[in-house]
């Protein structure tokens, strides 16, 4: 019989499942749960958009793209960019279209990284960029961000964290799970670490159209004397809410985007036809969709804020993205323990802060994509849980 | 309308039994100010009342919902109001719509059993003055009222849990 012990590279093997996927587990085995725990909006993909691709589908236009994307799509990345982070991408050559975010993050490590590079990870942040550092055959350094500075990403301790082996920094804001951003002043001062290093910025901006209040997402490479040192990783699944279409873009320095074109051709050929052509609709035609989702959100943040605080679980204001990390450290349980029993005594699932980096244990993290009646009814349930840990 | 009563009024067409400080909350303004919002929508009778919306399939069995298009002739000056007034003092007539188009009036009626609906079509509503025929469509299914849909927890496709 085969061993796939020795089959399966060590390296592989030691990549530890998502702290999420086990979570997954838990909370199907409940009946009746209900949840406020996915990454992703309850909104459908607007109607424009979805249109577009059955008018695609019927004009049998089903054939590969260009490796990098649709040109048209290209152009309107670019279009948008420069108006959204006043930063200006030739369609030709410093854009490529991937298959959702992740695929652009993918790139960009495979790109960079060779064993021996570290990579700076900010944490709590999404799951998979250490993974992906680790395949590369590099080394991921956390970098730990506390409530106490908003989880924001404080420059001496960027500072600290940079070795002769520091290859690259990922910019993991709007924040997934903490919701904090980085405002343009506190980009200035991580900007200023960085100019004049070698070290490459991976800026995962997903989730930057959601931010509220005060000025809109600054992305780091409008900043001077970094366009040239970040590579800028965006897509339609959150903003467009087109999760399912797998779709989104990466955009940077000519010489890198070159390399990340190539591995991309070798393992992709061109991302999904028909998602190309339905996010030129969504990048032309869906802007109003967007602010009324954008206001939703906005409205359902504030409510759950209020609601934690008032249950006496302290949650700061996150600004961007669609998650509130409340503390739960007052209940004396530790973040796994804490969601465990919430879903058994009260069929509430939360996510673990500790999925997210051991720099989130002592938090959970909360998601808003939901209607108001099922936030309420679910913040009601966690009260009463809270409520019962009293006694 | 100002914008705050316009915002208050979207959110409680949605759900009616948000409290005060959540509404406060969600449109960042304060307490009093949803107090005095909702005070002024009421007083204005643009806010008429507060229901909840129900599945009647579940709440009773028997329960028989009925959609029932009249034609009728309209009383000199004063038009279709009179008959529609007659017909909105009888308890069970839950809506009352004066229509465009081939009929004049729509009425939706919840009874506790089909007979005791048909027999108050036959002996209340054919028989009143000017009413010169009626068509009962029983509601067999609901959907979705209200913006409410009915049997909700099929409708989110998503996974439990994502990163």
């Amino acid at each position: 019989m085969i061993d796939y012990e020795k089959v399966i590279p060590q390296k592989i093997r030691d990549i530890q499942p998502s702290g999420i996927r086990k979570f997954f587990d838990i909370a199907q085995q409940v009946e009746g749960v209900i949840s406020l725990s996915v990454g992703e909006p309850d909104f459908k993909t607007p109607w424009a958009a979805r249109k577009e691709a059955i008018n695609v589908l019927e004009k049998g236009r089903t054939a590969y793209t260009a490796n990098a994307g649709l040109i048209q799509l290209r152009k309107e990345i670019s279009l948008y960019l420069k108006n959204f982070i006043r930063t200006e991408y030739d369609p030709e050559g410093e854009i490529i279209v991937t298959v959702g975010g992740s695929e652009a993050l993918d790139l960009a490590m495979r790109a960079l990284v060779q064993p021996g590079d570290e990579v700076l990870v900010p944490e709590p942040s999404f799951v998979c960029y250490s993974p992906i550092v680790t395949v590369c055959g590099g080394t991921p350094v956390p970098i730990v961000m506390t409530e106490e500075d908003k989880f924001k990403l404080r420059a001496d301790s960027l500072k600290a964290a940079i070795t002769p082996r520091t290859k690259a920094l990922i910019l993991p804001f709007p924040n997934n799970p903490t919701g904090s951003i980085m405002r343009r002043e506190e980009l200035e001062k991580i900007a200023e670490v960085l100019r004049g290093t070698d070290i490459m910025v991976i800026s995962d901006e997903i989730y930057s159209e959601m931010t509220y209040g005060g000025e809109k997402h600054v992305s780091i490479a409008s900043l001077e004397g970094m366009q040239e040192r970040t590579i800028v990783v965006n897509g339609f699944s959150k903003t467009y809410a087109m999760t399912g279409w797998r779709l989104g873009y990466c955009a940077g320095p000519r010489p890198v985007i070159k390399q990340m074109l190539k591995l991309h051709q070798y393992c992709i050929m061109s991302s999904p036809t028909v998602s190309q052509y339905a996010a030129i609709t969504a990048l032309t035609k869906c802007r109003e969709d967007v602010d009324r989702m954008l206001e939703e959100y906005d409205m359902r943040r504030r409510l759950v804020v209020k609601g934690f605080n008032d249950m006496g679980l302290t949650c700061f204001e996150p600004e961007g993205a669609f998650y509130v990390f409340p503390c739960i450290k007052s209940t004396g349980m530790k973040s796994s323990e804490f969601c465990e029993k919430l879903i058994y005594s009260k069929k509430v699932a939360v996510v673990p802060g500790s999925a997210f980096g051991e720099s989130g244990e002592g938090y959970v993290r909360v998601s808003y994509a939901y209607s108001v009646h099922h936030i309420t009814t679910a913040l009601e349930r966690i009260r009463e849980f809270v409520e019962e840990l009293k006694k | 309308m100002n914008n705050v009563n316009k915002k208050l009024l979207d959110l409680l067409k949605q759900n009616a039994r948000l409290s005060n400080a959540e509404l406060a909350a969600m449109l960042g303004i304060s307490e009093q100010e949803v107090t005095a919002g909702i005070k002024q929508l009421e007083q204005e009778g643009i806010i008429i009342g507060y229901a909840a919306i129900v599945n009647e399939e579940k709440a009773d069995d028997n329960a028989v919902t009925a959609i029932i298009e009249l034609k009728v002739t309209p009383f000199k000056d004063r038009g279709f109001d009179d008959l529609a007034h007659t017909i909105m003092q009888y308890d069970e007539v839950d809506t009352v719509f004066l229509l465009s188009g081939a009929n004049d009036l729509s009425i939706t009626i919840t009874g506790t059993s089909l007979r005791k609906v048909a027999l108050f079509v036959s002996e209340r509503l054919a028989v009143l003055d000017g009413v010169l025929s009626t068509t009962t469509h029983f509601v067999l299914r609901r959907y979705k009222e209200k913006s409410h849909v009915f049997n909700e927890e099929h409708s989110d496709e998503r996974s439990l849990v994502s990163p």
